[in-house]
């Protein structure tokens, strides 16, 4: 990306070389502020930080709840990834009747806020059919009707973005059209897909500390209530937690980029997300 | 085919995710308590759960004939209590459960163990809190869907909240914020502000000017008259041997001394 | 619940207050961010691919939760003796904080678009870089991105719920507070709140879609 520069002269080097210190004191200045206030108000302080290499604080306090974040966001995926397909495919239909119902669905919830969907499941599961709605549950249902309608999208791309001839030749070879859908399109459509749908997986993850304002018992719980419960430490805790979230999605992310630089190598073109800034 | 392996796959993750939530054996005595209260039920990192909910909890479990090793201790926050004892995923519950008719339509209570009221909690140096009147110009921290900070809304009305009132994510959140003067005070039960302040001693005031009236009970199938006759006979002997008072005195620490009489069960 | 009337209008107005300066401290640290990410300096570089790894792989709750409980402990951060309107600032800072990040992103794509003969004829004038990004790639590539921003507008209005995880009053705690006081009507007043964002969302996506035909580059 260097066309916006030309290769610095001597003259240039030198005042890059002058600039890149002066910028470098400037944040480490900054980064030096921030560490002094931490400092003056005993965030350092070892007793804060000291549960975080004990064994039996992974595993009784932080890892159930870093084992219930990743169930959720599992159990929500499973449920929205065919969900994205049954609606993506619905969308595309050729019937009036089944296309605009599944349009207004998917629109619907992708435009609404997933914290609302969250708290409706919680209270309107109790209120009018009479069911408790855990906190798992209400969690799950949000993240699978937000996720599963961006996945819909994703899918619809997908599969409208392959050459109208793939169709053309599927019929009239005389193959119906549902088989053309599941023979020839799908297979096709899914590869290029992947990248988009590992990536929404990784909003998924991360949007599952919603939970936390549900009171769900999650990674982000465990951080903010359950250790500054035990060790008064909220900001270190809260520190630690979000390293593991970006650990996580990191490695999520990583997957993401392996299945793209694998479909680049085949002949599909990866299809984006419906807008590039879906890990919103 | 690619694809293929990608659903087997998500499937086994599936069936993992089932088999772990499979349930225990049938001689268990599953008690619900809270698992971020300190002082009443807090897990500890050896797995444990400590507080003198827990301990109430234990005496009773003993007295109805369980050993140590059938007692499982299982979370429930404040939302799920009923619907936990209905279903049946709980035995009883204690887990500061206040006893209301409401609830009373739906579940049985045994009890009261402990008689406590809404209460406030100040820094120990800041002298100018004396009770709930004082709160009209001090900046107060509550939890989300707590009922207490709604009491203060009701007294106060809504300009007071928009200027003195933050609700955060539960009480341990409000506890730095009192302790950096962010607020000046945080109101709630009295065993709960005594449970987080018993943690630090020194550094934190109880009031001890409770303006509301709470009884703990304990929680369990609606009409299931013989246990609960049972619970409060354990509950009464447990008055009597001084268990209780060496309870609170465990687990309150200096704040005990809010807590001193027994309150009279109420059989019905 | 008509008596709620005034209390709705009043969350959603905390709602788009919430949404429009955040939308706007976003913009400019977001440009910045970007500006650094392509400049000459690797130490910038660096900088702002470090903040923009960092934000966009941590939960927004988290980054909210720690602004609200952490810049005021830890920072001193405080704007103000009243404690909504401190906590309203404080999630400000945590929304634009965190889709900076996004509208560094959505730049850098645009960037991206503008054919490199722009640059390089820029530079053959003797453009610097400033000059080179100020006069001929920014003012391409913000057209380009008219429409991702547009999106990340869209996704900023609902993430302003999320400042209900330190007791902002805003549409969705606004929501619930409702659904506690009237538990008969909580279909009504979901769609209700639903329909409030739709209003709120579905018209950016169509004036900044308008927008971004409009305004497009001719090549």
């Amino acid at each position: 990306m260097n066309v916006l520069y030309d290769e610095p002269g001597p003259r240039g080097r030198r005042r890059n070389t002058v600039l890149t210190v002066v910028f470098a004191v400037a944040l480490l200045g900054l980064a030096y502020l921030a560490f002094r206030k931490f400092d003056e108000k005993g965030q350092f302080a070892a007793a804060l930080w000291e549960p975080f290499l004990r064994g039996d604080v992974w595993a009784n306090l932080i890892l159930p709840g870093l084992w219930n974040t990743l169930s959720a966001a599992a159990v929500a995926a499973l449920i929205a990834v065919p969900f994205g397909f049954v609606f993506g495919m619905a969308r595309l239909s050729e019937h009036a009747w089944i296309r605009i119902p599944a349009a207004a669905v998917v629109e619907f919830f992708r435009a609404i806020p997933l914290l609302i969907m969250i708290f409706f499941a919680q209270y309107g599961g109790s209120a009018v059919l009479g069911l408790t709605v855990t906190s798992f549950s209400a969690v799950v249902f949000g993240l699978v009707m937000y996720n599963g309608s961006v996945l819909a999208e994703i899918v619809r791309a997908g599969i409208t973005a392959l050459p109208r001839g793939q169709t053309e030749a599927a019929l009239a070879v005389g193959l119906r059209k549902s088989q053309a859908m599941r023979l020839i399109l799908l297979p096709q459509a899914v590869t290029a897909m992947m990248p988009a749908i590992v990536s929404q997986l990784v909003v998924l993850l991360k949007d599952t500390a919603l939970g936390f304002i549900v009171a769900f018992e999650d990674l982000l719980n465990a951080g903010a209530r359950i250790l500054p419960s035990n060790f008064r430490n909220l900001i270190p805790a809260v520190i630690v937690m979000a390293a593991i979230y970006i650990v996580i999605n990191l490695a999520v992310s990583a997957v993401a980029h392996w299945l793209e630089r694998r479909t680049r190598r085949s002949a599909a073109k990866p299809v984006a997300a419906p807008d590039a800034v879906a890990a919103l | 085919m690619r694809a293929r392996r990608i659903v087997t796959l998500l499937m086994a993750a599936a069936a993992m995710a089932t088999s772990l939530t499979a349930c225990s054996g049938d001689d268990k005595f599953v008690i619900g308590v809270k698992f971020d209260q300190p002082g009443l039920g807090l897990k500890q990192p050896d797995g444990s759960v400590k507080g003198f909910d827990v301990d109430v909890a234990k005496y009773i479990a003993k007295e109805l004939g369980y050993s140590d090793d059938q007692i499982e201790f299982k979370e429930t926050v404040s939302a799920n209590r009923e619907p936990f004892i209905q279903q049946g995923q709980v035995d009883i519950v204690v887990a500061t459960y206040s006893i209301t008719d409401k609830r009373k339509e739906v579940i049985s209570f045994a009890g009261p163990y402990l008689i406590t009221g809404q209460d406030i909690l100040t820094r120990a140096a800041d002298t100018s809190i004396t009770g709930e009147d004082s709160l009209a110009t001090k900046k107060v921290c509550g939890a989300q869907g707590s009922s207490s900070p709604a009491r203060l809304i009701e007294k106060f009305g809504d300009a007071w909240k928009g200027q003195y009132l933050t609700e955060q994510q539960g009480y341990g959140a409000c506890l730095p914020l009192l302790e950096q003067s962010q607020v000046d005070a945080i109101s709630t039960d009295a065993t709960i502000l005594a449970g987080f302040a018993a943690q630090s001693p020194g550094k934190f005031r109880l009031v001890g000017q409770p303006f509301s009236e709470e009884k703990y009970g304990i929680g369990l199938k609606k009409d299931d008259k013989e246990t609960r006759d049972k619970i409060n006979n354990a509950i009464e002997k447990m008055f009597q041997d001084g268990s209780w008072k060496k309870a609170v005195d465990a687990n309150f620490g200096e704040f005990g001394q809010f807590f001193t009489t027994p309150p009279a069960v109420e059989r019905y | 619940m008509i008596d709620d009337l005034p209390l709705v209008l009043g969350a959603f107005w905390l709602t788009i207050r919430l949404t429009l300066a955040s939308a706007l401290a976003a913009l400019v640290l977001g440009t910045v961010l970007a500006a650094m990410r392509v400049s000459p300096l690797a130490v910038l570089r660096g900088a702002a691919a470090g903040y923009v790894t960092v934000l966009r792989n941590t939960p927004l709750t988290l980054v909210i939760v720690f602004c609200g409980l952490g810049l005021g402990l830890v920072l001193d951060v405080s704007f103000s003796g009243s404690l909504s309107v401190n906590y309203l600032w404080l999630s400000i800072i945590g929304l634009s904080a965190y889709t900076a990040a996004f509208v560094c992103e959505a730049i850098r794509a645009g960037i991206n678009t503008v054919p490199v003969g722009q640059a390089e004829a820029a530079r053959a004038l003797g453009l610097t870089f400033g000059q080179n990004l100020r006069y001929i790639v920014l003012p391409q590539a913000f057209r380009a991105v008219i429409a991702p921003l547009g999106s990340v507008l869209i996704a900023l209005t609902k993430n302003t719920t999320v400042a209900a995880a330190i007791g902002v009053a805003e549409a969705s705690l606004t929501m619930k507070t409702l659904f506690e006081r009237h538990q008969e009507a909580v279909v009504p007043i979901f769609f209700g709140f639903a329909l409030g964002f739709l209003v709120l969302t579905l018209p950016v996506g169509l004036v900044f879609g308008r927008l971004a035909r409009r305004l497009a580059v001719a090549r």
